[in-house]
């Protein structure tokens, strides 16, 4: 049996409860008519596939029907923390072990995309 | 009758006297049949023919019409059920609630609700046709027994208290699964799922001679 704590039935519940929904923190762009054709298509369906740390979004299917943030290691498959649309992760590629005095207040969704490009580049 | 009613085009879906209310679940007891219950069941089955109404929108605006309207509070923290003498409410989801009526009381209470919020952002709909309710009583260890062969959820009453209630899986079908009080469970099952449901928990509950009382006064048409 295998549990993931939902955020907002604030409980632990079954994994069959659950769907993933694919990577969290992509910003749309704010101009969608400006973009070139690459940059549409990067946001569209280029997606990060990294070894460690990566953020997720997840839905509970049957429950509650929300989505929310998963910050999962893929490779143990550790599920780190579970957190709200909105909130800010604890655990992130700069901090893996989720050290709280050190969480920048001022980082946004588009940070971290701007960070998830650099790294890819 | 503000602007806001006459935007949201409500109408009653009850049927007017003379047009039958069929069960969701009339064709199963007719073709999968129904075990009497006798002096050795342990588990009891009945189905509860009421009206459902989904209330989406803010806790805080809501909960100030249901109040005045239904008399009861709005369930404010999650899986909490609430219950009053002729209706119950139940939370679903942060923004969404829902309210298990007396039968063919949900377009008053929708109208009264509307009434109540005037041009507040809120949605209601009236499921009454697409669930339907299944209650399980009798013997305490029988009903957890039977509902851990069914139900991902855990249902040790140190985890399921009663006045608690929570959507989840059973048998690989979404449910929603109450505790009203000691005595009862409730599972609300969607229509299509009915028959399927209904069949699980007469194979289920099989060890325990489950009966199925049948509610001769509601919608009996035949």
């Amino acid at each position: 049996m295998f549990h993931i704590h939902c955020p907002y039935c604030d409980e632990w519940r079954e994994e069959e409860e659950f769907h993933p929904r694919g990577q969290a923190h992509i910003a749309r762009p704010e101009d969608p008519a400006g973009c070139s054709d690459e940059q549409w298509g990067d946001y569209l369906f280029f997606r990060d596939n990294p070894r460690g740390i990566h953020h997720e979004l997840w839905v509970h299917a049957v429950g509650c029907r929300k989505f929310f943030n998963v910050t999962r290691h893929t490779q143990s498959y550790e599920i780190l923390e579970t957190y709200r649309i909105g909130e800010r992760p604890r655990f992130t590629r700069d901090n893996p072990d989720g050290v709280v005095a050190s969480a920048p207040e001022s980082l946004d969704d588009s940070d971290i995309a701007t960070a998830a490009q650099e790294v890819r580049a | 009758m503000s602007e806001a009613i006459e935007r949201a085009r409500t109408f009653d879906a009850f049927p007017d006297e003379g047009i039958p209310l069929e069960s969701p679940l009339a064709w199963s007891f007719e073709h999968v049949g129904c075990p009497a219950p006798g002096t050795h069941s342990r588990v009891m089955m009945r189905e509860r023919q009421h009206d459902h109404l989904i209330l989406r929108g803010g806790a805080i605006v809501l909960d100030e019409a249901v109040r005045a309207v239904l008399g009861l509070s709005l369930p404010a923290r999650p899986l909490e059920l609430s219950q009053g003498e002729r209706a119950s409410l139940q939370w679903l989801s942060p923004d969404e609630w829902l309210a298990v009526l007396p039968q063919g009381d949900a377009f008053r209470v929708e109208t009264a609700l509307r009434s109540a919020l005037g041009d507040a952002s809120v949605a209601f709909s009236d499921v009454s046709a697409g669930q339907t309710v299944i209650e399980l009583t009798g013997d305490d260890q029988a009903l957890r027994e039977l509902l851990m062969k069914s139900v991902v959820y855990d249902v040790h009453p140190r985890h399921f208290a009663v006045g608690k209630g929570v959507t989840t899986v059973l048998a690989k079908t979404s449910v929603i699964l109450r505790r009203p009080d000691e005595r009862r469970w409730e599972l609300v099952v969607r229509r299509s799922f009915a028959d399927y449901v209904y069949r699980w928990l007469l194979d289920a509950g099989e060890e325990f001679a489950i009966g199925v009382e049948r509610d001769v006064t509601a919608g009996e048409t035949t």
